[in-house]
């Protein structure tokens, strides 16, 4: 088991360096200049390209690539990411300062996700093809059919708005950031964010579910006079999770991808508002550095279900 | 309520049907037998002649059929009446399961252990953990399973499918069961732990003296193990009677069938008799007696009169059939009706 752990955390770094790669040329491949985009169109005048060029010079976005990659990755083996073009402060800082308010979005939400899609799809599964079921799959469709910025802005609209019950906008109201009114703040995105991958995980849990009960080790859990709510959660559930531990985990990148969507719906200081306002800079430092991240969460989330695997099901011998 | 002068099981009439998309298969039609106290009764017949949707039907185990008629009674109660929870009490408890493939009977991700102190703290509910896994141990060891206190922790997969049977064996014998129902417990099996599975279910008998079922298509197991034996074709039981006079003397022509089909070591045979035709289609089945379209004796009643269970022959034991000229099977040698 530490011989595995230890063997793919090398392949993941060989992995992650290639990305590193891979996204820095990319990045400075794209059309635009991130100097220009600091300058408003309109203040554009003759003596701008003298100034530009200074600043490019600055910047060391005149040196050719490779050498930019190179003085990048010998700071990035130190921990240094750079500095953001645009406010001049380490990306690093940035990002890290950035990841409270992301993990525990994405934390919640899964949560959420997982405490509506296995209980709805348990019973979506010993029930199917009744109205649960039916009213489970109209549930779990509708959610994946509409986007989850359009529910987070219906949501404003009915719980702020309207009723008045909860913030729209922020992690906490200023001069407050009680816990209290951090989980007010968080019900909201969490809660959409939840909904859109439980729709999904909910169809996943069910179908799993389903084949596990057709299993003879399910008839021999029957015969031996367990009653059918332990039939179904110490015996089928049990196995039918165990293929969920990888949706699961690919699922949560994609998360965060909704999650960098439903941040700027709700002004939630985290990642993905981050990473949106880097790619209107242009601010490669700042993208490289979320790129990163994500590409570490990617890898983190499959070496974490492999030995998740290893450790639910005891066939599962890794070496 | 509890009738001690009936049979410990008696299925009576019982007829299961499944609804599928080209229709109603009758999968049991009018089966009937019984079995007693701490006696073998081996079950025979084809694939699909229902024995084994029988034997499911016992427990309540058949999830899409449906019973339409007849009744299964245990020490006198109905069992297709019982309400769920009396039903759970008795299954695992007084009536016990072992199952044809060990490989995917037992829940993978249960240690082997934890699967048979599952069974015996279900139903004994004061049972400590600690007692309950040392009983679990004695089983283990009890059904010969070697280092019993080490194999108690480990999985399904690290056992062979000869190990897995004893497990499951041992699982059903936990709770000192009056019946236990074995469905094809051999049929998965290599030859070499057949014979082995084999004594250990003699061995299971003797120690717990629970009546058992054998539901199985190999006559060789039912001669070797059972006191009496029901012989089903097409939903329907076509004879019954002890194993030694069932197999001497049958009076049904399926049965003379299926012992021609085999091959044998005791006598000089040189050619096997395979039963010509197929299985009747149990969603149309043939008027009259099933048998008839394959039957050398067949002719014009029996196409149109179904035959009844009767008894035939004057022996000590009561020996039935459901055949209208089982008498001129009497009249031949075995192995010359054809």
């Amino acid at each position: 088991m530490t011989a595995f752990v230890v063997r793919r955390i090398l392949v993941n770094i060989v992995v992650f360096i290639l990305i590193g790669i891979g996204v820095f040329l990319l990045v400075r491949a794209a059309p635009g200049d991130p100097v220009r985009m600091m300058i408003r169109p309109e203040d554009l005048q003759e003596g701008s390209e003298a100034f530009i060029q200074a600043r490019r010079e600055e910047l060391g976005l005149n040196d050719p690539v490779l050498v930019q990659y190179a003085r990048w990755f010998l700071d990035a083996l130190t921990g240094n990411l750079g500095d953001s073009f645009v406010n001049r402060q380490p990306v690093g800082g940035l990002l890290l300062e950035r990841l409270g308010p992301t993990v525990l979005l994405m934390s919640t939400a899964l949560a959420i996700s997982l405490l509506i899609a296995i209980p709805l799809g348990t019973i979506a599964a010993v029930r199917r093809n009744t109205g649960v079921d039916y009213a489970a799959a109209a549930l779990s469709l509708g959610v994946i059919s509409v986007p989850s910025f359009f529910l987070g802005i219906v949501a404003i609209y009915v719980f702020s708005l309207q009723l008045g019950w909860l913030p729209s906008a922020g992690m906490s109201t200023p001069g407050d950031g009680t816990p209290g009114d951090i989980v007010r703040h968080l019900i909201m995105p969490a809660a959409i964010l939840g909904l859109a991958s439980a729709g999904p995980l909910t169809r996943y849990v069910r179908g799993s579910l389903i084949d596990e009960l057709s299993a003879d080790y399910v008839r021999t859990a029957e015969a031996k006079g367990a009653a059918p709510v332990r039939v179904v959660t110490r015996h089928a559930l049990r196995n039918s999770l165990i293929p969920l531990i990888t949706i699961i985990m690919i699922n949560i990148p994609q998360m965060l991808a909704g999650a960098v969507v439903l941040e700027q719906v709700f002004a939630w200081p985290g990642m993905g508002q981050l990473a949106v306002r880097a790619v209107t800079a242009q601010d490669y430092p700042v993208i490289v550095g979320f790129a990163l991240y994500v590409a570490a969460l990617v890898l983190i989330c499959n070496l974490l279900a492999d030995i998740a695997y290893a450790a639910v099901d005891p066939r599962v011998k890794v070496t | 309520m509890v009738n001690e002068t009936e049979p410990l099981l008696v299925v009576d009439d019982l007829a299961v049907e499944f609804r599928t998309d080209e229709g109603v298969v009758k999968a049991v039609d009018g089966a009937a037998f019984t079995v007693d106290r701490g006696e073998i009764v081996g079950v025979v017949g084809e694939s699909g002649s229902g024995k084994s949707v029988t034997a499911m039907s016992i427990l309540g185990l058949v999830k899409s059929g449906r019973r339409v008629r007849g009744a299964i009674r245990f020490r006198g109660r109905d069992l297709g009446t019982l309400p769920a929870k009396e039903l759970r009490a008795i299954r695992g408890a007084e009536i016990a399961m072992i199952f044809q493939d060990p490989m995917t009977a037992l829940n993978p991700v249960v240690s082997i252990g934890r699967q048979i102190v599952e069974a015996l703290r279900l139903h004994d509910r004061k049972l400590s953990k600690a007692a309950a896994r040392d009983r679990a141990i004695e089983l283990l060891a009890l059904v010969g399973m070697p280092d019993a206190a080490a194999r108690f922790k480990q999985y399904p997969h690290e056992f062979s499918g000869g190990m897995r049977q004893r497990a499951m064996i041992a699982m059903a014998i936990a709770n000192g069961p009056s019946l236990l129902i074995a469905d094809e417990p051999t049929t998965a099996l290599d030859v070499t732990i057949q014979a082995q599975v084999l004594d250990l279910l003699r061995i299971a008998q003797q120690e717990t003296q629970a009546a058992t079922l054998l539901i199985t298509h190999d006559l060789g197991v039912v001669a070797e193990l059972a006191d009496r034996v029901v012989v089903m074709y097409a939903g329907r039981v076509v004879e019954q009677g002890d194993v030694t006079t069932v197999f001497t003397a049958p009076r049904h022509p399926y049965t003379v069938g299926l012992l021609e089909s085999l091959p044998r070591l005791d006598r000089d045979v040189d050619e096997l008799h395979p039963i010509p035709g197929s299985p009747p289609s149990l969603l149309t089945p043939p008027p009259g007696c099933p048998f008839h379209p394959r039957c050398p004796l067949a002719r014009d009643r029996c196409r149109t009169e179904r035959p009844e269970l009767r008894v035939v022959g004057n022996g000590t034991t009561v020996h039935r059939t459901a055949c209208h000229f089982a008498e001129e099977l009497a009249a031949l040698p075995t192995e010359v009706t054809r």
